[in-house]
């Protein structure tokens, strides 16, 4: 293609070989450790304090080394885990309904679409089960049984009950749990937390990560902070489509730079977008609200049968309705994985059969769940989602049916990294959504939590010790070095560059539109048409952007829109690689989608003999960038088509 | 509608601060309160103005950053609702709305609506947390929680961190915030060993960072919009005592 070039494949992953349950053990058994005393010469940065960097953070810091923390919000509590609902996945078995760790390895790599290293799922699915532990022992209170054991659900495409849940605040309880160990930490002087600062750029000395510039958001302060290694667990992109389920300060920056640095870049156009989110309802739309999964249990997905039908949802008869996700996938129903509930919503409304003011949208409707189980027990299942829904839309889903329409959620994509979670820029590691490891091309409920805390309290404390011991002592170095120097120099004359433009248009108009283009052709369904146009758009638009924008004040003390700026100034680059990658990968796969690639009944067509492999891409500068493969071997799971009918 | 935004602008630290009145036009009733704010912004920008600062992340009600007193109200008119869950349906035509930051010692300004909590954090740090480095943990089920514990518990853990409650109380203190906590660790076996020190560790960390005392006024918990309930305050004074008793027998 026209493109990109390929360059060479990834030779290694550093996976350990031999049956896939003892490569962990061995693995951890093989790898160097930093004595206790050398521990504390040593200096970490983590960016981000989401459960991935939280966790990290505080277990970084427990064994003894010195950590330097960063996040853009007010209090690391205020990460954009705290968000999350549904639940947890571990594989406890407390259910004894044949859950096991092996089982959640296969359905991870399976709902993945077989587009996710075996190695890292395996260890993803041995160490769930002593998050639950060490979330229980910091005093997290997950729901019990009336025995005083905790229960579990089932949730997003799985058999078994393996989600372990805090009401409908998992993250927020889990997040809290890494917060305070974190705080404690900060407390006793380990930790140095600097919240409301960015991360601008990232720092190479000899070709390691050495160093990220900040900027104090308060004071407007630029700074460049040195370490012996730098962990990013920034969080995912979504915010690139303007509307998502993302706060609206999550953001690419910190990667992006990093890919700039020559960190690659996996699989960018592996977007989940989510089947059951609060309907768009304006252009003064800034973001959008996710309405738990869990409701699909009780609640049935329909639209009318007739087009344009514009009667209230109450006075359309039985028979004049369509439950297409029941009638389409009977096995499953309204329970299907997230990809297939889109995109099925996504059809329906194409074909004139939406519902709501805009027609983007169907109904899920508590009717027959309320009947059969009374008011008061659906109220205690989804009470606080009800009230939720309300507040924004105005109407009560007791009464009527709620509207829903798929968004962005989450992005599956990310930084590349090895077994051991470093980039490609040794000393550089890529914790939770910010990587792109272990949920291929589509993730399940409840696994991002389980794959964050996975990530910062388990596996990085020891692959990162591996990395320290091994490189022996760096140099020392600091802000003087010259290449911290160019790296701050490049960040100040960017702000200035922004600041200068003082044109006619806002940051806003331009991520907004920026989202548009590529909701329409990178969102749920993508073609090669498409996404030529899209690429085409987005370099006028970034062009646009560089002239046009309006970025008022100086860089002196908080100032909310140069900092939106910058991160849209790096959505746009970022978005350019998503159409490529989306364009360059000619099959169908989890939340990728093109239309061009489908099976004769309309869903995804892999293409395994042309495309078994991650998409790493390398930024060369140019504009062009380089494709690595990795191959992905499949020695425990074979891939089969997903089928959910 | 249209409505009248009298709202406190105040360019950092050091500057003295005003009210400023600003109209606006065709405000939808579907809109949330943060998004009339950021129409509101759009057209600041291009008249040349410096828009309004505001905290905000999350938009759905849990991250605990917005945090605008609304009439004088904290948070807003709404029960239960964070400002950035708070709809305009809720207001009429032609209402005049005043918007200000949180005010409070322990909260300095920072800019326009925007103060700094990270008074907040510095309780959590000084006992908000139970002792258990990664890797320790025993078996899960090794310790049975009764339900209607693990559920108490979790009422309380349901604090976002807001700052509402020290916004709303006349003394400015941030009572509520700590006795959340307090409550949630000290219902559960779990936070038992640490229980007294955590009680005097955090009350003197809220002493130290200027927050006022309580005086059982029970404004916190009208303005809480997670319904932190103000019986926890009793149950941290308690806790105190014994604790403060303990200190003084040892
Ligand atoms: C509404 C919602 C519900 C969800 N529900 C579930 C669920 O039920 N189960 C599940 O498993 N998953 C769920 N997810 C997904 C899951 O919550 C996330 O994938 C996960 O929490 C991400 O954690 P993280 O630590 O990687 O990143 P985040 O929690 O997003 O943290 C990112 C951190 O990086 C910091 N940061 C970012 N950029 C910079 C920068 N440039 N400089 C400095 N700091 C920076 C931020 O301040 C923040 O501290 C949900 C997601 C959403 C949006
Ligand atoms: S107690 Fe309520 S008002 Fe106070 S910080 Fe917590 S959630 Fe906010
Ligand atoms: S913005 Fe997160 S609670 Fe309001």
């Amino acid at each position: 293609m026209d493109l990109y070039t390929e360059g060479d494949p990834i030779a290694d992953t550093r996976a350990p070989d031999g049956p896939v349950e003892t490569r962990w053990e061995r693995h951890r058994f093989e790898m160097k450790l930093v004595n206790p005393a050398n521990r504390r010469k040593m200096t970490v940065i983590v960016v981000g304090t989401g459960l991935a960097g939280g966790s990290a953070a505080a277990t970084l810091a427990e064994q003894g080394y010195q950590v330097r923390s960063y996040c853009y919000q007010d209090s690391p509590r205020r990460a954009h885990s705290i968000a999350a609902q549904g639940g947890i996945n571990a594989a406890k078995n407390y259910r004894n309904d044949g859950d096991s760790v092996h089982r959640l390895f296969y359905d991870t790599v399976k709902g993945g679409d077989f587009r996710s290293r075996e190695s890292n799922v395996h260890r993803l699915a041995e160490v769930s089960v002593n998050i639950i532990d060490q979330c229980v022992a910091q005093g997290v209170p997950f729901a019990r049984e009336y025995g005083g054991l905790l229960d579990t659900r089932s949730f997003g495409g799985a058999q078994v009950q393996r989600t372990f849940y805090a009401r409908g605040q998992t993250g927020q309880q889990l997040l809290l749990g890494a917060y305070q160990a974190l705080e404690r930490q900060i407390g006793l002087g380990n930790v140095e937390m600097n919240a409301r600062h960015e991360m601008l750029e990232l720092v190479l000395v000899d070709g390691r990560a050495r160093g990220i510039v900040v900027r104090d958001m308060v004071t407007g302060e630029i700074s460049t902070e040195m370490a012996d290694a730098v962990v990013l667990a920034s969080g995912g992109y979504g915010n690139v489509f303007y509307l998502s389920t993302n706060a609206k300060g999550c953001n690419v920056t910190a990667s992006w730079r990093a890919h700039r640095k020559g960190a690659y870049f996996a699989n960018p156009c592996y977007t989940q977008i989510h089947p059951t989110c609060i309907p768009v309802s304006g252009d003064h739309q800034s973001k959008l609200t996710l309405m738990s999964e869990s409701l699909r249990n009780d609640g049935r997905v329909w639209v009318p049968k007739a087009k344009g039908d514009q009667r209230s949802p109450r006075e359309i008869p039985e028979d004049e309705r369509d439950y297409y996700l029941e009638r389409i996938y009977p096995s499953f129903g309204n329970l299907v994985p997230r990809d297939i509930a889109s995109r099925a919503a996504k059809n329906v409304c194409d074909s004139g059969r939406g519902v709501g003011p805009t027609g983007l949208g169907v109904y899920l409707d508590f009717a027959d769940a309320i009947n059969r189980l009374g008011r008061k027990a659906i109220e205690a299942k989804y009470g606080n989602l009800f009230e939720m829904y309300e507040r924004i839309t105005g109407e009560d889903p007791y009464e009527v049916p709620m509207r829903i329409y798929p968004a962005v959620h989450y992005t599956m994509g990310g930084l590349w990294v090895d077994y051991d979670l470093q980039s490609s820029i040794p000393g550089l590691f890529v914790i939770g959504e910010a990587n792109f490891s272990d949920h291929g091309a589509n993730r399940l409920g409840a696994s991002a939590l389980m794959q964050g805390l996975a990530d910062g309290y388990f596996v990085l404390p020891n692959t990162l010790a591996n990395y320290l011991a091994s490189s022996g002592p760096l140099d020392k170095v600091d802000a003087s070095h010259p290449e911290a120097v160019a790296a701050r120099t490049e960040v100040e004359d960017r702000i200035k560059r922004l600041l200068a433009i003082n044109g006619d248009r806002t940051v806003d108009s331009f991520h907004r539109e920026l989202g548009q283009i590529m909701w329409e052709h990178c969102g749920m369904e993508r073609s090669e048409a498409g996404l030529r146009k899209a690429i085409d758009e987005i370099r006028a638009l970034r062009e646009q952007f560089w002239q046009r924008v309006r970025v008022p004040g100086d860089g002196e003390g908080l100032n909310q829109s140069l900092e939106k700026a910058g991160r849209v100034a790096d959505f746009f680059e970022l978005a350019e690689l998503m159409c490529i990658d989306a364009l360059h990968r000619e099959e169908s796969c989890g939340g990728h989608f093109r239309a061009e690639h489908q099976t004769p009944d309309g869903e995804a067509q892999r293409d395994d003999d042309r495309f078994a492999y991650v998409a790493a891409w390398e930024y060369t500068g140019t504009g062009e960038p380089v494709l690595h493969k990795e191959d992905l071997t499949f020695e425990y799971v074979h891939p089969t088509q997903r089928s959910y009918k | 509608m249209n409505l009248t935004l009298r709202i406190w602008r105040q360019h950092g630290p050091e500057d003295k601060g005003r009210m400023v009145t600003y109209p606006v036009q065709d405000v939808s009733p579907d809109m949330s309160f943060l998004e009339m704010l950021d129409v509101l912004n759009e057209r600041l920008i291009l008249d040349g103005e410096e828009p309004i600062a505001f905290d905000h992340d999350c938009r759905e009600g849990i991250c605990g950053m917005c945090s605008l007193m609304i009439n004088g109200e904290a948070h807003g008119p709404q029960r239960g609702t964070t400002a950035c869950q708070l709809h305009m349906r809720q207001f009429s035509d032609g209402d005049t709305i005043d918007i200000e930051p949180w005010r409070a010692r322990a909260f300095p300004v920072v800019k326009d609506l925007v103060v700094n909590r990270n008074a907040f954090d510095q309780i959590i740090a000084a006992g908000g947390y139970v002792t258990a480095p990664t890797g320790s943990a025993p078996e899960a089920h090794s310790v049975p929680v009764p339900k209607a514990d693990a559920d108490a518990a979790f009422e309380s853990a349901a604090c976002i961190g807001c700052g509402a409650c020290v916004a709303a109380c006349p003394n400015g203190s941030g009572m509520l915030f700590t006795a959340a906590k307090i409550t949630q660790l000290s219902l559960l076996p779990q936070g038992q060993p640490e229980r007294y020190t955590r009680v005097i560790g955090m009350v003197d960390a809220h002493d130290e960072a200027g927050f006022g005392g309580c005086t059982n006024i029970g404004e916190c918990a009208s303005a809480c919009p997670k319904g932190i309930p103000l019986n926890t305050i009793g149950r941290l004074n308690r806790d105190y005592l014994k604790a403060t008793a303990k200190r003084a027998g040892s």
